[in-house]
């Protein structure tokens, strides 16, 4: 099975082999991307649309190089400064820039669900930049390249993800990708910061990091979103960093040669010891920038490929 | 005038069902006939062995009328009624402005004489605005014709102005009804907490907010002895505690909405903002509890709580999306999903559909009974049809039965004798 979606909307939907697949393509462009050899081809006379309806430089920066190393025309739109502002539905507004023909859309909403709904209502391939809580697919792919990468494999593999779980969308689409790619994977939060239901996705909970940590090859570290806090899920970040910070100490725990990762950006002195963060034998947090690109890349080549193929086979596009 | 219903299948709350005959004279049922001679009459009318019952009796119904009337008016309400089966509404003060003072609630009263086709009785709310802080002139809305009181979904989170409202409305002896959601513990949710949830990334509340806040107002309803109706029980772990307060014989009553009962958590799917309902639709064991406690009459209402919505309000993301569902034409098909599944018989039906709200209202209505007004539904129970939301009477079509598969159709409507059934 290939990937053939017209939209990357979620991890939830694919395959384990198409999720091989957009790893394998991106394995590719890294090394492509390294030798200063990206095909500016392949996305050539495409036009890609950044719409953000939050704020993101990292994604939105990524997506851009992504987009334009490929070939592709590419535009931002920062959404809260437009006609979101004067009223105008978010249906009305994909409806607009769907009349203006994109190739593709990237779209970052902070509501759960709504780049779903956007992409039922426009005829380009939409990716889900990050909806809510809900999924961030190509964070989940570019820390499952980075991965596999760093260990050889991407099953069979032991995974904590520590952190801000309730409110994460990046843990979302990690735990369906990690979950489908056959790996054991341990959640790590205060009871506050963990979804209700979540035991039942068949992972391991612990709200002790030591013993969350003990023997895992990989340790996942999430951003303490600050902003989605609306008041009392955690005592105070100091308390939260000797609980649940990422430090020496607690790492002992993992396995030697255990790899740490964070989405970025990160509150150094809160979620991680910035000691742990910058040491090179450890982090892979700049790799996973590097990938995201890749990643980013790839996704939107097997896209511009899908429908390529949808357009080919009805002459108009599907 | 007489008319004779012939050859129909009695559906009778109190009695149970019998084969046979009604006949109705001048807007009251003159006589239920099972054998003998048939008598003479102006009309008759061969039911053809389908089913006729009390008018149903839908507590709880929003008209969009002040405010809103282009999503739903006394007429358009009327005549989805109608094509329901439904004979009465009992209609929410949540207009805009809300219907709290005896002036806004003639005008409803007004409106509904003037427009709808069947009978309308008003609610008023409970605190001036709903806004949880000085209660509303129970004594002139009363006497204007309020039939019960109600913030509707807007919990009155102060106690002591809830326990004095509740007071107040005892010596009047009226009727307080009250939304069961823990507010602090519900705030922002969209779902019922839980595995969906959090794979959807969607902010869900504890089925645990139902039972805090029962459990709050059982004690004020202890304390003050009023007459109180919890407008919609969806969750298992509600039953004990309404169980245990009316052993206790509080004079407390409890509905649910049809969609809790034939619907879970699940069908919101990828965010169909159609199923965004308040309460939140929840888990399929909850569903099945509840219907249980429905057929045993511990849950003693079954009604549509028809909140139409126009498509701007829907088409948004599922967080954003307005809440409710229109239920008045739906709500005997989708009623008789529990009939068909065994859960409930028919008689049992009627019994929370017809005759417990006109008992909880001091209705004459819902009864087969000789005397009784001739509020009546005729339809064929096995009736299968594809539900097409485009033509529902409403005027909004926020259902969450689009093409839903339904069996039973209702064949006429009489209210007072007088068919109120559009052609088609």
């Amino acid at each position: 099975m290939t990937f053939r979606a017209r939209h990357l909307l979620g991890i939830e939907p694919l395959h384990p082999t198409e999720i091989t697949e957009l790893l394998d393509t991106a394995d590719r462009y890294a090394e492509l991307n390294r030798q200063g050899r990206a095909p500016r081809d392949v996305l050539a006379g495409l036009t890609q649309i950044n719409m953000f309806f939050e704020n993101s430089t990292r994604t939105q920066a990524s997506f851009e190089i992504a987009g334009k190393r490929l070939g592709a025309d590419v535009m931002n739109m920062a959404m809260q400064a437009s006609s979101v502002k004067k009223g105008e539905t978010l249906i009305d507004t994909a409806l607009t820039l769907n009349a203006m023909r994109p190739d593709l859309l990237v779209v970052r909403h902070p509501n759960s669900g709504a780049v779903d709904l956007l992409a039922q209502k426009v005829n380009c391939a939409v990716l889900n930049a990050g909806d809510g809580r809900h999924e961030h697919p190509t964070q989940a792919l570019l820390d499952g390249l980075t991965i596999r990468r760093a260990k050889g494999r991407l099953h069979r593999l032991s995974i904590a993800i520590c952190g801000d779980i309730a409110h994460s969308r990046v843990a979302r689409s990690n735990i369906m990708l990690l979950g489908k790619m056959e790996n054991r994977i341990r959640l790590i939060a205060p009871p506050t910061l963990m979804p209700s239901g979540v035991a039942e996705f068949g992972v391991e909970l612990f709200d002790d990091m030591e013993e969350g940590l003990r023997d895992v090859d990989v340790v996942m570290m999430l951003r303490l979103q600050k902003e989605r806090m609306d008041g009392g899920f955690i005592p105070s970040e100091r308390e939260y960093f000797h609980r649940y910070g990422l430090d020496a100490a607690k790492l002992s725990h993992a396995r030697p040669a255990a790899i740490v990762m964070h989405p970025g950006p990160m509150n150094r002195g809160v979620e991680i010891d910035g000691t742990i963060a910058d040491d090179i034998n450890r982090s892979v947090i700049q790799e996973q920038v590097e990938m995201g690109v890749a990643v980013r890349m790839a996704a939107m080549d097997l896209l511009a490929r899908n429908a390529r193929m949808g357009r080919d086979e009805t002459g108009v596009m599907a | 005038m007489s008319t004779l219903f012939t050859n129909a299948r009695l559906i009778d709350p109190e009695r149970g069902e019998t084969h046979g005959a009604l006949l109705v004279e001048d807007g009251r049922i003159a006589g239920v006939i099972e054998t003998g001679d048939l008598p003479q009459a102006a009309e008759v009318i061969d039911c053809r062995g389908h089913c006729l019952a009390p008018g149903i009796v839908d507590l709880g119904v929003k008209v969009s009328e002040p405010g809103e009337r282009h999503k739903e008016s006394f007429a358009s309400a009327g005549r989805a009624a109608a094509a329901g089966g439904v004979t009465t509404i009992v209609t929410r003060p949540d207009t805009s402005p809300a219907i709290d003072t005896p002036e806004t609630l003639e005008f409803v009263v007004r409106r509904a004489r003037e427009d709808s086709p069947v009978r309308v009785l008003p609610m008023a709310a409970l605190t001036k605005g709903r806004d949880g802080r000085e209660m509303t002139e129970i004594g002139f809305l009363r006497d204007a014709g309020a039939v019960a009181f109600t913030d509707c979904d807007r919990v009155v989170t102060d106690t002591k102005v809830f326990s004095r409202a509740l007071a107040y409305a005892r010596s009047l002896d009226a009727l307080v009804m009250a939304h069961v959601q823990e507010p602090g513990l519900s705030s922002g949710a969209v779902v019922t907490s839980g595995k969906f949830a959090s794979l959807r990334g969607l902010p869900g509340v504890s089925p645990m907010a139902e039972r805090m806040a029962l459990d709050r107002d059982i004690a004020l309803i202890e304390m003050t002895g009023a007459r109180y109706h919890a407008d919609q029980i969806t969750t298992a772990r509600a039953l004990p505690a309404l169980e245990r307060a009316k052993r206790n014989g509080l004079d407390i009553t409890a509905g649910v909405s049809v969609h809790h009962l034939t619907l879970n958590e699940l069908d919101v799917a990828d965010y169909r903002s159609f199923f965004k309902l308040k309460p939140p639709l929840r888990a399929e064991e909850d569903r099945q509890a509840v219907g249980e406690a429905l057929a045993s009459g511990l849950i003693d209402i079954l009604c549509s709580m028809h909140t139409p919505q126009d498509e701007e309000s829907k088409r948004l993301p599922f967080e954003e999306a307005a809440s409710g569902a229109v239920g008045l034409e739906t709500l005997l098909p989708a009623s008789m999903r529990l009939v068909h599944g065994g859960v409930i018989d028919l008689p049992g039906l009627f019994r929370a559909l017809s005759l417990n709200p006109s008992k909880r209202l001091g209705l004459e209505t819902g009864r087969l009974a000789k005397g009784a007004p001739a509020d009546l539904v005729w339809f064929d129970p096995d009736a299968p049809f594809v539900l097409d939301r485009a033509t529902l009477r409403s005027k909004s079509r926020n259902t969450p039965f689009d093409g839903a598969r339904l069996e039973g159709k209702v064949l006429g409507t009489w209210v007072a004798g007088r068919s109120v059934t559009e052609s088609r």
